[in-house]
């Protein structure tokens, strides 16, 4: 969309209000607030457990059998962040997720950590 | 939470530690390609719809009055080794997504600013925040085919940055010059660490 029509609905409109209909209509969850880097694992869920679930949940559960991150989650499942936000409340009120937050903003790495990511870096 | 930041080598093979760094800078300036050219995945985008706050549960009508819009980020991922990832966010390019930006400095190890010298003041709003939010950030000069070369000096000066911030001329297609820019600001932060630590003798082994 350009700078100046944000104002507007025009037919894009369609698909960007849409996704919510997958939270029913919830733009928060009540309890998690997902960082954009917080690495999401899926659980070892049985199909019973999974069967009150809506196709973008198990979307969800799907990509996270490998850990990823809110962010790749909301790229490959191809929905927003805030969307996703709801959806992986729902899994985790019903433990079929696990979630590792990113560090306390006042505990970044350390002075060892940082080194092995200059390392890392220098031999990509 | 991450219990033991200092010590991420996970012997229980948990989920990885991940990092983020921004990569900010005007609009057009080449922060997706800087992020391609070395992130191990191609660029991924996640999107965010910002609505007014007035969305109810039950509310079947309105959707037309309301106002919605779509922020969209690039980010790309390096994997350090087995349970340490570095994710890359490029940030939105207008200024109106600041509300993004505050969600994304936030445990933000330090940010890219990049900058093309043709409009350099196209980077004063990212510069501007990053200081104001007291996160380290280095200077990535996007030599663009064609515009005057200028010395890091030159370009520190006209941004009027603080001494020690560092200023770093590449080309944000090549791969080389995004991990210089990396590790640049990498370096930066953690002399900024040590630096406030200065006193302690005991971080005498850097």
């Amino acid at each position: 969309m350009g700078p100046s029509d944000e104002r507007w609905l025009d037919e894009e409109a369609g698909p960007l209000v849409r996704p919510y209909a997958m939270t029913r209509g919830r733009t928060r969850h009540t309890r998690a607030d997902f960082d954009l880097i917080a690495i999401i694992a899926c659980t070892d869920a049985t199909p019973d457990e999974r069967a009150a679930l809506g196709p973008e949940h198990e979307a969800i559960l799907e990509v996270t059998r490998q850990p990823l991150s809110v962010a790749e989650i909301s790229s490959y499942v191809d929905l927003p962040l805030g969307v996703v936000r709801v959806l992986l409340g729902d899994l985790l009120d019903q433990e079929l997720i696990t979630v590792r937050k990113p560090a306390p903003v006042t505990d970044l790495p350390g002075e060892r950590v940082l080194k092995e990511v200059i390392d890392g870096i220098q031999g990509l | 939470m991450v219990s033991k930041v200092s010590n991420p080598s996970d012997p229980h093979g948990g989920p990885p530690l991940a990092i983020k760094i921004l990569i900010a800078g005007g609009f057009g300036v080449g922060k997706t390609t800087l992020v391609g050219a070395v992130s191990e995945i191609r660029p991924l985008r996640t999107e965010e719809m910002l609505t007014q706050e007035s969305v109810g549960v039950d509310d079947m009508v309105g959707v037309e009055q309301k106002t919605t819009t779509t922020v969209a980020m690039d980010f790309g991922r390096i994997t350090i080794r087995d349970g340490l990832v570095l994710y890359l966010f490029g940030t939105p390019g207008q200024d109106r997504f600041w509300y993004m930006w505050d969600e994304l400095a936030t445990g933000a190890l330090g940010a890219v600013v990049l900058a093309d010298t043709r409009r350099l003041d196209a980077c004063f709003p990212s510069v501007d925040y990053f200081e104001r939010r007291n996160l380290p950030f280095v200077i990535g000069v996007n030599c663009f085919d064609g515009a005057d070369r200028y010395a890091p000096e030159e370009v520190s000066a006209a941004l009027d940055l603080d001494a020690g911030v560092p200023v770093i001329l590449g080309d944000a297609r090549k791969k080389e010059s995004g991990k210089r820019v990396l590790i640049a600001l990498v370096e930066h932060v953690l002399d900024s660490m040590l630096r406030q630590r200065g006193t302690d003798l005991s971080m005498a082994t850097y």
